[in-house]
């Protein structure tokens, strides 16, 4: 899939995703090795993103299972399309119970779901677990059967077994610790805020228009912000935000009034808020 | 690649030694990864190695340390011949000033080679990174720097500028780690890195002993408390649902099988009483367990809608209810232990613990905060400064609550010794060492009712 960790940096860059050396080396050996990419880290610094831009290099489809409080087999593997089964049974009075059941659970009966869907087809397949850590451990459960063997049985229909074996990543925001079964499956990738280099580059991709000494106060000032131990240190999405309403207030330089009116882009809680104007020497708000 | 193989088992015994499981799979996968990246660029084999032996971001510090022994920058001191100190200075400003991380590794190599060298002949009995940042002082650096980087931007007039010091600290604070780290490398070359790995490096700030453990170890503590919360919390819901299952109730097993003719088709399972268990904290809040206590503190308010009420005390040798400044706290953990120093009455004449003062006056007014569902932890080291324990305090409690555990932060071995009354409130109530965060989240899920 990938010829070294130089050529994921620069085939990923091509895509808009700009990638650490750690998030580069990571991706190339999972691909290297076969096994499942576990990428932990906190909301917005990109990891649902990483998935999309592997999937996009790769030339492969993207197939997503998003994890909710809740998700159950029948959401993640397959299901059985039940009306559409009642109606055929109704359509078929004069059969056998023997021939119509043998009908109904046949293909054209079964909606596979993202795990059954990943492992189907022949094409290359990025499988994207998204937010893990939402479901609840019997997911886990499965989801470990799966990545183990790359087969699903369904009863009615007997095994599949993937030809293709599709590039798996799992994120998790850390909301529930995944069990040490599930981590010891996978690659682990922890991405954290960005070093400022890095940031500067991503903001310029993004944002074109901002102007490079702009571009450069809006890095140092969230670098500032995440030093301040907040409830919720701004990500890069909020960088990328922050640095998007500079630009829509053609904001030249920053000064204070200026962050002053534009802090809640970056800062969500009101208290936050507060504690960063008191710390970068705002008047009161 | 068996010189290699080594390392890679020699890296993995001393992350295990430190507590980090790593199985044959994860070595096999390691040895794999070495392979596909060569090992031409540190920093990629560095990263490949952290993927393929961690499960988690807990151990990344650790494991930075790890690795810089066993695949080290280089051997032996740095090839330039080290300047002196105040041409060492002039330089580290001149990196400082441009964040030059390249810089500063080597400046850290060369500033140990040259200044942290101790024995009759310089290195000849080890290298010393505490050494090397006392002749170094760059600390002194930052007006320098700071003057340098604004000559260079313009004056500082700009809002950023404000911000520049914190930066600069920073980048200061990053080459006292580089320091350190090549101090250690050097020693090992001396002493074998195993022994260096297993003993000269920090461990993860979860086993760190909360008595001994420095204020970075504790701030850094403070942010494991939402994650270990939410761990806690999953288990909680866990043994939750477990007990909810529930026994057979046969009364209306057999009430219901009326209906099915007598023959009890379905059995009825006990629902659980859907009221919450209640948490009362006491928590000694003096010098020397405040660490202990602040982390308890702020996990037991973390975990606060688990419960269906939780009260905190906190005590020196008065006590007072500390809930409200707990709940407020939420926004400024690192304030905490202040502000409960500052704002409640803990000290009566004089500021040493005395429990069995606290403990009287505990029973004697809020002995209403604890009835049949009350589960009550007592946090502290139980040494009562030669005072009267007032064991009838601690009965008074016990008889009272549902369960009274204690927390004792001090070694087992130590129970006993000089003033400490731990053996004659263990006798009492349940007691049990806990001496690392780690131990507190092992604890707190198997003790914590549910
Ligand atoms: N390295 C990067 N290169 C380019 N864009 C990035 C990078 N990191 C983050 N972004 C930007 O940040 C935004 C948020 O990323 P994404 O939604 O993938 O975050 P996430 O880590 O999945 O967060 P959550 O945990 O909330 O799901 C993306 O839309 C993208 O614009
Ligand atoms: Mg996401």
């Amino acid at each position: 899939m990938f010829t070294s960790v130089d050529d994921v940096s620069a085939r990923l860059a091509e895509t808009g995703y700009l990638a650490s050396p750690a998030v580069a080396t990571t991706v190339f050996l999972a691909a290297r090795l076969g096994k499942p990419l576990l990428v932990e880290g906190p909301a917005g610094v990109g990891k649902t993103e990483l998935a999309k831009a592997v999937a996009q290099v790769a030339a492969a489809r993207l197939v997503r299972l998003q994890c909710y409080e809740g998700v159950d087999e029948s959401r993640a593997l397959y299901e059985w399309n039940h009306a559409k089964q009642l109606l055929r049974i109704s359509a078929g009075r004069d059969e056998s119970w023997d021939e119509t059941r043998t009908d109904i659970f046949s293909e054209e009966f079964l909606l596979p779901r993202p795990l059954l869907t990943a492992i189907r087809g022949d094409e290359p397949t990025v499988l994207l677990v998204d937010e893990t850590d939402k479901a609840d451990i019997e997911m886990e459960g499965l989801l470990l059967e799966v990545l183990s063997d790359f087969q699903i049985t369904v009863p009615e229909l007997g095994t599949v077994t993937a030809t293709r074996r599709p590039f798996v990543v799992l994120t998790s925001n850390a909301g529930r610790e995944l069990s040490e079964a599930l981590r010891r499956r996978c690659l682990f990738l922890h991405i954290g805020f960005p070093e400022e280099e890095l940031e500067r580059r991503i903001v310029r991709l993004k944002v074109p228009g901002l102007g490079q000494a702009l571009t450069e106060s809006v890095v140092r000032v969230v670098g500032a912000l995440r030093a301040m131990d907040l409830r919720k240190a701004p990500s890069v999405a909020e960088t990328v935000d922050w640095a998007h309403t500079l630009l829509a207030l053609g904001a030249g330089t920053l000064d204070e009034t200026v962050v002053r009116d534009t802090l809640g882009v970056i800062l969500k809680h009101q208290d936050d808020i507060q504690k960063a104007a008191a710390k970068l020497d705002l008047d009161a708000l | 690649m068996t010189a290699v193989a080594d390392r890679i088992t020699g890296l993995a015994g001393a992350l295990r030694a430190h507590g980090v499981r790593i199985g044959t799979g994860e070595t096999v996968d390691a040895a794999r990864a070495v392979e596909a990246l060569g090992l031409a660029d540190r920093e990629l084999l560095r990263e490949g190695l952290a993927a393929t032996l961690l499960h988690g971001p807990g151990q990344r510090a650790l494991f930075d340390s790890v690795f810089d022994l066993y695949f080290p920058r280089g051997v032996g001191g740095p090839r330039e011949t080290p300047g002196d100190r105040e041409d060492l200075r002039d330089r580290l400003a001149r990196a400082l000033a441009e964040d030059d991380r390249a810089l500063m590794g080597r400046l850290a190599a060369e500033a140990v080679d040259g200044l942290g060298g101790y024995g009759s002949s310089p290195g000849s009995d080890g290298w010393s990174a505490y050494q090397t940042l006392d002749r170094l002082r760059p600390q002194t650096l930052l007006a320098r720097v700071r003057a340098d980087v604004r000559g260079r931007d313009g004056n500082g007039a700009g809002f950023t500028d404000r911000l520049l010091d914190d930066e600069i600290r920073r980048r200061i604070e990053e080459f006292r780690r580089l320091v350190g780290a090549e101090a250690r490398r050097r020693v090992a070359e001396r002493r074998g890195r195993d022994e260096i790995a297993r003993r000269g490096v920090r461990p993860t700030a979860d086993r760190v002993d909360f008595l001994f453990a420095n204020r970075d170890q504790l701030a850094e503590l403070r942010r494991t408390v939402a994650p270990l919360a939410r761990k806690l919390a999953t288990r909680l819901a866990a043994r939750r649902r477990r007990a909810a299952r529930g026994t057979v109730d046969l009364r209306r097993t057999l009430r219901s099988s009326l209906s099915t003719g007598g023959v009890p088709m379905r059995p009825v399972l006990r629902r659980r009483r859907p009221v919450r268990p209640e948490l009362v904290l006491l928590c000694d809040v003096s010098g020397s367990v405040s660490g202990f206590s602040d982390f308890t503190m702020l996990l037991v308010q973390a975990l606060h809608d688990q419960f269906g009420k939780v009260r905190v005390f906190a005590f020196v040798n008065r006590l007072d209810e500390v809930t409200g400044l707990l709940d407020h706290g939420r926004a400024d953990p690192d304030g905490l232990g202040a502000r409960i120093r500052a704002e409640a009455t803990l000290t009566g004449w004089h500021g040493s613990s005395d429990y069995g003062v606290a403990l009287g006056e505990f029973a004697e007014r809020y002995g209403g905060a604890v009835g049949p569902r009350t589960t009550v932890f007592v946090l502290g080291d139980a040494r009562t400064n030669m005072s009267d324990p007032n064991l009838a305090a601690v009965r008074e409690v016990a008889r009272r609550a549902r369960r009274v555990y204690w927390l004792n932060p001090e070694p087992h071995a130590q129970w006993g010794t000089g003033d400490s009354a731990a053996p004659a409130y263990a006798d009492l109530v349940e007691m049990h060492e806990c001496r690392t965060a780690r131990q507190l989240g092992a604890l707190i899920a198997r003790l914590l009712p549910v």
